[in-house]
């Protein structure tokens, strides 16, 4: 028996993502009284690798082909079906991210291994197996029985710490053979945008609504986001408007985020806002209308006009780092 | 070609979510139900695209799991303009189960190309459009923003970490699609909704497949704290109680 998790690389690097992951494995390992087999699918360097073992991996099975160069999720979920069977593994853990999206609902139906998607925490029981997981956009949460034998967890970013531990771990290569009939996907073109934070992987979050009233008024937020070491967001009328770049619109129709810090600025707080940003560990809230229900989603708020308050917390930040 | 769009019906999103008594289920009581955002998107795209007579789309369905009590939100997608539907009369249990029942009338129905959404913003589980693609054994692009047809080839932009990529894969194929797919829903005119009532609603019993996963009960989200509100005329306060209260800067 084993706890599979698959860690994504990114040019050969792990991020923080791929470390909570295998931090969650252990956690879950311990539950079932097993051990953490980490997969790693691309070129990487060994010194890359064993960083895995700190949060927990007793083996880094490392993978690489070159059909799998390019992300196709039937090659994908091919090759971690078959590395799950070779150990023999009963619980298998990816990444909700785009990633996880595309490999765990196939690699389900191949193993026919309930999932749970977007799990927030450690499962609830062990048997039956329970997971907690976010339904209704946030406003509910469901305690998820999965029934199969092989159970598949995708974890939601951001919802667990690191835990480091004693590193007993060892690398193992593996060489896998690729139908070529299963790498289908072409890419013709890739646009990049790799020179700022990645807002899906920010641990602070500057966020501007409608309250910010005109796109020329963003200098000050952006200050904010880059003096805090964040990125910046906004609600879904200011990238409609063309305000503020589509990749930044979070909510439910835009990208789910969960920083440690979100501060939402001239923001109402609608609840198709919240269902993106619910998950951030505090909320800030900067409104003048002290009724807007963004307030009551926050853990502190100031009442009173934006452009007023931006430039005196780019002060106090200042002040702090001095 | 021919397109199938995977609906899936949900509480309008301003729902306040309440449960029966055990809270083992939603009450259902009061909830205005509509097609999930995404699929909206989706059947807005595909009209989209049979609009256009180079892009060779000769007919758009939907398809849907649920019971009759559904029936109004798929002659809402037929008064949007899709040709026709197929309902599988059944509660849709489980992803797996729901994915088992759409990919059994893929099979007998051929279609070009299957959109799904991301995910349904009642489960949110991001699962049922990669399952049938694999219960079929075709492939599947996740995270799809934008889809064209070019000499009868679809072309998809999908996200990545960091950018997108422009890509193909030979159909039939699933595109599992998210925001940018298209830019507002298109909503039905009365010439629509006149057409609905006589437009195909095929309705088909569902095939035996046991669901893996099973909700228990339902909670509530935990309260946040009470908001601490800061005076506006001293901000900088707001940076001491993030720094010494919440230690996250
Ligand atoms: C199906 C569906 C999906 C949706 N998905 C999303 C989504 O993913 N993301 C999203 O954001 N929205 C989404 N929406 C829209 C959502 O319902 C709200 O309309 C939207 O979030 C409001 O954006 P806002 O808060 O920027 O603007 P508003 O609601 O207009 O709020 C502006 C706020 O700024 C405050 N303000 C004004 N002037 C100042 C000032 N000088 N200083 C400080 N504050 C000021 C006002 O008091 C107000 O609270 C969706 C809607 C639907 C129907
Ligand atoms: N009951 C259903 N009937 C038809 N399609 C569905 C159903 N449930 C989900 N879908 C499709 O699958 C997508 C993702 O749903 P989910 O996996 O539940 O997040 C939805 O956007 C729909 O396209």
């Amino acid at each position: 028996m084993s706890v599979l998790v698959y860690t994504e690389n990114w040019d050969g690097k792990f991020k923080k993502l791929s470390f909570e992951l295998v931090s969650y494995a252990s956690e879950v390992a311990k539950m079932i009284n097993t051990s953490v087999t980490a997969l790693s699918i691309g070129k990487i360097e060994d010194s890359e690798l064993i960083k895995l073992g700190r949060y927990g991996a007793g083996k880094i099975i490392s993978v690489e082909n070159e059909l799998l160069k390019i992300l196709d999720s039937q090659a994908y979920s091919s090759v971690i079906s078959e590395i799950a069977k070779k150990e023999n593994s009963s619980v298998i853990i990816i990444s909700n991210n785009n990633t996880g999206k595309a490999v765990a609902p196939r690699l389900s139906v191949k193993l026919r291994a309930g999932v749970g998607s977007g799990v927030s925490r450690l499962p609830l029981n062990t048997n039956p197996f329970t997971v907690y997981k976010k339904t209704y956009s946030g406003n509910a949460f469901a305690h998820v029985v999965i029934k199969s034998e092989i159970k598949i967890l995708t974890l939601a970013q951001n919802s667990f710490e690191l835990i480091e531990t004693v590193d007993n771990s060892t690398i193992e290569k593996m060489t896998v053979n690729v139908d070529s009939s299963l790498a289908r996907t072409k890419v013709q073109n890739v646009l990049k945008q790799t020179d700022k934070i990645l807002l899906t992987d920010a641990d602070i979050v500057v966020s501007g609504g409608r309250g910010m009233k005109s796109p020329d008024n963003w200098a000050p937020l952006t200050e904010l986001a880059n003096v805090l070491g964040g990125a910046t967001a906004c609600s879904r009328p200011v990238s409609d408007e063309g305000w503020r770049p589509h990749e930044e619109h979070t909510g439910q129709t835009g990208k789910i985020i969960a920083p440690n810090l979100y501060i939402a600025v001239g923001i109402s707080g609608a609840t198709q806002h919240l269902a993106g940003i619910s998950g951030s560990k505090y909320i800030v809230a900067i409104n003048n209308d002290k009724e807007a229900p963004i307030f009551e989603a926050a853990q502190y708020g100031i009442v009173g006009d934006a452009m007023k308050i931006l430039p005196k917390l780019i002060n106090a930040v200042k002040e702090l780092k001095k | 070609m021919k397109i199938l769009v995977c609906i899936s019906n949900v509480p309008d999103t301003t729902t306040k979510i309440k449960f029966n008594e055990s809270n083992t289920s939603v009450d259902t009581t009061g909830i205005q139900w509509v097609i999930n955002p995404w699929d909206e998107l989706s059947l807005t795209r595909a009209l989209e695209l049979k609009d256009d007579p180079s892009s060779g789309i000769k007919s758009v369905t939907v398809a849907h799991v649920g019971t009759a009590s559904s029936e109004p939100t798929i002659r809402k997608a037929l008064a949007i303009g899709a040709d026709d539907a197929i309902r599988i009369n059944s509660e849709s249990s489980d992803a797996y189960y729901t994915s088992a029942q759409l990919a059994e009338v893929i099979k007998k129905e051929h279609f070009d190309i299957i959109l799904c959404g991301i995910e349904s913003s009642d489960y949110n589980g991001s699962l049922v459009g990669g399952m049938i693609s694999e219960f079929l054994g075709i492939p599947s692009v996740s995270a799809v923003s934008g889809i064209k047809i070019e000499n009868g080839q679809a072309v998809l932009v999908r996200e990545i970490d960091g950018g997108k990529e422009v890509t193909s894969v030979p159909a039939p194929f699933v595109a599992i699609v998210q925001k940018g797919i298209a830019k507002e829903p298109r909503i039905a005119a009365m010439r629509g909704i006149m057409m609905a009532r006589t437009k195909p609603l095929k309705v088909i019993e569902p095939v035996e497949v046991d669901s893996l996963t099973e909700i228990t009960v339902f909670e509530k989200p935990a309260p946040r704290s009470a908001c601490k509100f800061i005076d506006p005329e001293n901000p900088g306060q707001l940076i001491d109680l993030l720094q010494n209260e919440a230690k996250i800067i």
